[in-house]
């Protein structure tokens, strides 16, 4: 990412100003030329499509062309191991915080990261999502990924006792995740509300672990144990991230 | 150091050897063959998915969050991306990784074939969410949707029969939102072959897409504010390239008939 190349080459510049005498007086007048250059670029408006051209541009050379071997493999197929829920919210991307590589992990994104239950007319999106995660790649763990301040998360817990909604979507989607807020209001109704947040981001995950079992292939597949569930929190306050798994077995019939 | 019982196996052995005359060639087979099965063994280590979560995010921890603390403890604050970005769920194309995107900076939807579906409260609430918060809430100043190669979201579209039955409980359905970019392609590329037949409708389902977003009164109030972009954008991740293009929506006032 662009600060930790700044970090590491403003360490090698120290490094050589501490090596080579005499450079002081030139590197400082240029130091200072750059940093008026820098300063006016952070007051241009932002141009998007040079955002982007640059943003490839960097991956092209920086990861594409040096890892031809991978690139040719993955263009054939996919074979990721991992099928991941995370939320929209642009600071939690695995990608980041995982540091899944291309081809590793086959992703969701939607607000508060949520699996809806079984519905072939409410929730097409994510039904799809999972079957072909599923039943054509064949992952083999499912991961829901929670996180701290989710805004979904916030927008569920200030949905009015009485119902009531003032958008068009947003409190629908995010009451697919209801039971966590009752479960949240009844066992930590003492605690403050952002403190319940967390405790919901948490809640919300579990609840969406158990919408998975909701498709039959996603409950085939733990019974045989091919496929394994787990829950995640991720702690951007903090900077920690918390991992559980999620168990369902089915045992053999009792005998009469 | 008390020794592994591989050592003492070994010594065992070599005390057999150095004992027994004429073992030398069948022992030194056997113990090529024993080698060979156990280099094999372990090329086939079993996959830990726990220790890569905690390795994953120990690189992270380690060399960015830890690295820049006044970065992370602003965005913890509040996130102000510029860009909505929907991309397909495939493993291979994270904007992220492709676009060289830094957290902070694009507020992501990602699903099959990455599709914008027309606003529908019943059917598409997910994505439908996704585009309310990012615009009326975030304000972002685009959107971004991108395509990319060999989709397979995008070859089940084309590979619908044309009676319309569905073979899956989900998947089929969901694609189906790409049917007018399908009957495009189908009518300006009647000759070409499947494979540039998904090409092409890899591309033309952004577009469709791209429409989509206006059937969102928030994405047409912004863009007639001037204050929202819309893009489209392709990774061909077979050859290495990225395609962009800009999608401009106007409505110009043009004549009022029968006032005097």
């Amino acid at each position: 990412m662009a600060t930790d190349s700044c970090e590491d080459a403003i360490a090698e510049l120290q490094k050589l100003l501490s090596e080579k005498c005499g450079l002081e007086t030139l590197a400082a007048a240029k130091i200072k030329q750059i940093t008026a250059e820098l300063e006016k670029t952070g007051s241009e408006p932002f141009d998007a499509v040079e955002r982007i051209k640059s943003g490839f541009a960097r991956f092209k050379t920086e990861k594409y062309e040096k890892n031809p071997a991978l690139y040719d493999e993955l263009a054939k197929r996919q074979s990721p191991k991992f099928m991941v829920f995370a939320c929209s919210d642009s600071r939690v991307c695995p990608s980041h915080i995982l540091d899944f590589q291309p081809g590793e992990a086959f992703m969701v994104r939607n607000i508060a990261n949520m699996v809806p239950p079984y519905d072939q007319t409410k929730y097409s999106g994510v039904g799809a999502a999972i079957e072909y995660a599923v039943l054509h790649l064949k992952v083999e763990n499912i991961v829901v990924i929670g996180h701290s301040c989710c805004g979904g998360i916030k927008g569920l817990m200030s949905i009015p006792d009485d119902g009531t909604t003032a958008s068009d979507f947003i409190e629908q989607w995010v009451q697919i995740c209801l039971p966590a807020k009752s479960k949240v209001k009844t066992e930590n109704s003492g605690l403050t509300f952002q403190e319940q947040c967390t405790n919901c981001e948490k809640e919300a995950v579990n609840v969406s672990l158990g919408n998975l079992l909701t498709y039959p292939f996603v409950r085939e597949a733990v019974v045989k144990k091919t496929l394994a569930l787990k829950g995640a929190h991720y702690d951007f306050v903090n900077g920690s991230f918390e991992l559980w798994s999620f168990d369902y077995n089915l045992c053999p019939p009792l005998p009469a | 150091m008390a020794k592994s019982s591989t050592e003492v196996a070994i010594e065992g052995l070599k005390r057999l050897l150095s004992d027994k005359e004429g073992l030398d060639d069948v022992a030194a087979v056997k113990i090529e063959k024993l080698t060979a099965e156990l280099q094999e063994q372990d090329h086939e280590e079993e996959f830990d998915p726990v220790r890569r979560i905690k390795d994953g995010f120990i690189h992270f921890k380690t060399h960015h969050f830890d690295k820049c603390p006044a970065y992370y403890k602003k965005l913890a604050e509040e996130q102000h991306p510029k860009f909505l970005v929907f991309a397909c769920s495939d493993s291979r194309v994270s904007p992220s990784y492709v676009l060289n995107f830094k957290p902070g900076e694009a507020f992501m939807c990602r699903n099959i074939a990455n599709m914008v579906p027309a606003f529908n409260q019943l059917r598409y609430s997910g994505v439908g969410a996704v585009i309310e918060y990012a615009v009326k809430h975030l304000e972002v100043e685009n959107i971004l949707v991108i395509g990319h190669s060999r989709c397979g979201g995008i070859k089940a579209l084309m590979s619908l029969p044309a009676d319309g039955t569905t073979s899956n409980d989900f998947i089929d359905d969901w694609v189906k939102i790409g049917l007018p970019a399908k009957a495009k392609v189908e009518s300006e590329w009647s000759h070409a072959t499947f494979e540039e037949k998904c090409e092409h409708c890899e591309k033309e389902s952004v577009d469709l897409s791209l429409v989509n977003l206006l059937s969102y009164p928030y994405v047409r109030a912004a863009l007639a504010n001037k204050a929202l972009k819309l893009m489209g954008g392709y990774y061909d991740f077979v050859n290495g390239t990225f395609g962009l293009w800009k999608a401009d929506f106007d409505i110009k006032p043009e004549i009022i008939i029968g006032s005097s």
